[in-house]
């Protein structure tokens, strides 16, 4: 069937893509490093696991040149890739999850004020803990950070109770957010100094300074979200038919609203604690991700929005390294100028179709 | 309870713990049609919803297949029970025939793909329902009536043994409005289906339902067969019509008639006056008619409309006191306007040639 072979050759597109930019955002940076010694780094750090899980010796390291680019690639820019493609990930299916819910097109972790919530009680967290100068662990992070998602998301649920219009909804979604931006503002600016300038990149939002550590926890609450969202893929379906009829079919909306709440809240959390609130992601891929697929299908939807928000992240962190290198712009920078005349395009199509 | 496939016993429902419509006694045995009819805002689309359990009935059971509904389970209840609603169903970039798959939900695996049976099941729900011609169509692009009949493929996708439908015909022209009504009355016949449904229209309700139940106020004011519902005078009531009225028998609806003494007389007769009252009415000129035989087919209109009427029951003679009271109402007007054919003033019906001759020798008759 020709639909078949458009899913499978959309998959393979964006397979590939996601390879080719985890390539290009670990080759290049403020010093460029041939694909070949990549790959060799990438292949000897690998061995080096092998071996040691399996108590073998470990072969020698490589030579003085290439050590300097293994701390980069191996410290610096593997792990900030890797995280691009988790986040990425985890934002685009959180947008898509929250579109599903509120049968609205442009909804998202960002434009329901659910990211700044987040960011909120994060940047609480932060500069307490800083103020007893301890470490925060990555685990408090995506706490605080689910803890600030549900409140915000609570909020406009409530909201969205009262409020039957959806344009409305993002309006108030919207206010949130810069109610809380304003106060994360206002408690970074009286953050200790010394601990500002951390912040205020965290802030903004940004790929940068995330260690293997990060990476770790990052991919196990994602993967287990992303994961628990696939598995959702049939209630989804059930759910896109609108409430009543979703009823009908056996599917307790209820609970299953419950369930998408925390999923969409958690994958969103994720991705606040580590990057910071990241804009249009959420809105944008999805429905790129569905232009290009030609369906809506939960089952197909779910690992493309996955792949196609590494894609986006990827290329976007790409950009606000390279483009004004060596100033780094803060990822939302680039994720607006490329998301939002997306979400442009979206609006402008929903009211022709009206 | 008497082999009813489906039953309510004393269901009371309504919002918020609050009772709209109590003691409501539906009974429907397999293979029957129920409509819901009554004024709008009587509670019928809250009667349905608590049927579906969409709606937690305040108090009171539904039964189907001896079994009450909220002690199945929402996978039993999804094999049993379909819908129709008037909810408005917006997917993304789905085909007429992806909405109709979803029908199949309740019988596919964790993951929802349709087996080669299931969309075998697609298929045929869409041949029923004459819309295999939309199947790649795109649903967002199709038009109202199109959805809806898109949307009872998919009801019947789903293989229920029961189906409730909300308004079914409301957006539908009236080929389509015959036709779903067809299919659904075909279903009942062919497969055992029972259909519970509201409607608007009076007259497809009284020829479609086994059973009708009337909705006003807090009750359900009366259940029975169409026989039973439609007894003259019930449905002005029933809709508490102040103006216009009712034929139980054609189900034809005329707008109030032009009151006031009438200035034109028509003799008429066998249909030929029937837009001729209508176009008095639209004048505002009241008119008095006759002398109608009561099984004429003018005489519903004329009975509706005319501020004088002088009728004869079915088959018997004319009397001469009937022709005294046209001669008189013929004196009192301005104008006689005959359109029944001289030819056909036969028989019985010879008197009205007599009227005529008094009509023209008072000039009353136009050329």
């Amino acid at each position: 069937m020709s639909k078949g072979k458009r899913y499978g050759a959309a998959f393979v597109i964006l397979l590939v893509l996601v390879a080719v930019f985890l390539a290009l955002n670990i080759c290049i940076g403020s010093v460029n490093i041939p694909l070949s010694d990549t790959l060799d780094i990438i292949k000897s750090a690998l061995a080096g696991i092998f071996h040691s899980i399996t108590g073998a010796e470990s072969a020698a390291g490589g030579a003085g040149a290439s050590s300097t680019y293994a701390d980069i690639v191996l410290d610096i820019r593997a792990p900030r890739a890797l995280a691009a493609v988790i986040l990425g990930g985890a934002l685009a299916l959180s947008g898509y999850l929250l579109q599903t819910f509120f049968h609205n097109p442009i909804a998202s972790p960002f434009t329901l004020g659910i990211s700044s919530g987040a960011k909120l009680v994060v940047a609480l967290v932060m500069v307490a803990a800083l103020g007893y100068s301890r470490q925060v662990s990555s685990w408090l992070l995506i706490l605080a950070a689910f803890v600030g998602a549900m409140v915000c998301m609570g909020f406009v649920v409530l909201m969205s109770r009262v409020i039957n219009q959806m344009s409305m909804l993002i309006v108030s979604g919207v206010m949130i957010g810069y109610i809380c931006s304003a106060v994360t503002d206002f408690v970074v600016t009286f953050a200790d100094d010394s601990d500002i300038v951390n912040l205020h990149n965290w802030s903004l939002g940004s790929f940068s300074g995330i260690s293997w550590d990060n990476v770790a926890i990052m991919a196990v609450v994602v993967g287990v979200a992303t994961l628990c969202v696939f598995l959702l893929s049939k209630p989804i379906s059930a759910y896109q038919m609108g409430e009543a009829y979703a009823q009908n079919m056996g599917l307790n909306v209820r609970l299953f609203r419950i369930v998408l709440v925390i999923l969409s809240s958690v994958l969103a959390a994720a991705v606040t604690a580590f990057a910071g609130p990241v804009s249009f992601v959420g809105i944008a891929v999805p429905h790129l991700v569905k232009s290009l697929f030609g369906t809506a299908q939960p089952l197909l939807m779910v690992p493309a929005c996955f792949l196609g928000g590494a894609t986006f992240c990827l290329l976007c962190d790409l950009l606000a390294r390279t483009m004004f290198a060596p100033t780094e712009l803060s990822i939302s920078t680039v994720t607006a100028m490329l998301g939002a005349p997306v979400v442009i395009y979206v609006m402008i199509r929903r009211q022709k179709e009206k | 309870m008497d082999n009813y496939y489906f039953y309510t016993d004393q269901l009371t429902v309504g919002y918020n713990g609050v009772p709209l419509i109590k003691n409501i006694r539906l009974t429907l045995q397999k293979g029957e049609i129920l409509t819901l009819i009554g004024p709008n805002g009587a509670g019928k689309t809250t009667i349905l919803r608590s049927i579906i359990q969409q709606l937690e009935p305040i108090c009171g059971v539904v039964w189907l297949d001896d079994k009450e509904t909220t002690k199945l389970s929402r996978h039993e209840l999804a094999q049993k029970l379909s819908v129709v609603l008037t909810e408005r169903v917006k997917p993304e970039l789905m085909t007429c025939r992806d909405i109709v798959a979803t029908g199949r939900y309740p019988y596919t695996g964790n993951f929802g793909r349709l087996s080669k049976s299931d969309w075998d099941i697609v298929e045929e729900s869409m041949r029923l329902v004459h819309i295999t011609e939309l199947a790649d169509r795109d649903f967002a692009q199709t038009s109202d009536g199109q959805k809806q009949r898109v949307m009872l493929a998919r009801a019947i996708c789903q293989q229920p043994d029961i189906i409730v439908l909300d308004e079914p015909t409301s957006f539908l022209d009236i080929r389509y409005k015959l036709e779903f009504l067809a299919i659904l009355q075909n279903m009942s016949r062919t497969r055992q289906l029972s259909v519970i449904m509201s409607l608007h229209e009076l007259d497809l309700a009284g020829r479609i339902s086994d059973k009708i139940a009337c909705v006003r106020g807090d009750k359900v004011e009366r259940f029975g067969t169409p026989e039973e519902i439609f007894t003259a005078g019930y449905i002005p009531q029933l809709y508490q019509m102040t103006v216009g009225s009712y034929d139980e028998l054609t189900g034809d609806m005329e707008l109030p008639a032009a009151a006031g003494e009438p200035k034109i007389v028509v003799i008429a007769g066998g249909g030929t006056g029937t837009s001729l009252f209508r176009r008095l009415q639209r004048q505002g000129q009241p008119f008095a008619a006759g002398v109608l035989w009561q099984n004429d087919l003018d005489y519903p209109t004329a009975r509706a409309l005319a501020a004088r009427l002088v009728s004869v029951p079915a088959f018997a003679a004319l009397t001469e006191d009937k022709l005294a009271e046209m001669r008189s109402l013929i004196d009192g007007a301005e104008q006689v306007i005959c359109t029944l054919g001289r030819e056909h003033m036969r028989g019985a019906a010879a008197g009205l040639k007599d009227l005529l001759a008094y009509a023209e020798k008072q000039g009353k008759l136009p050329k």
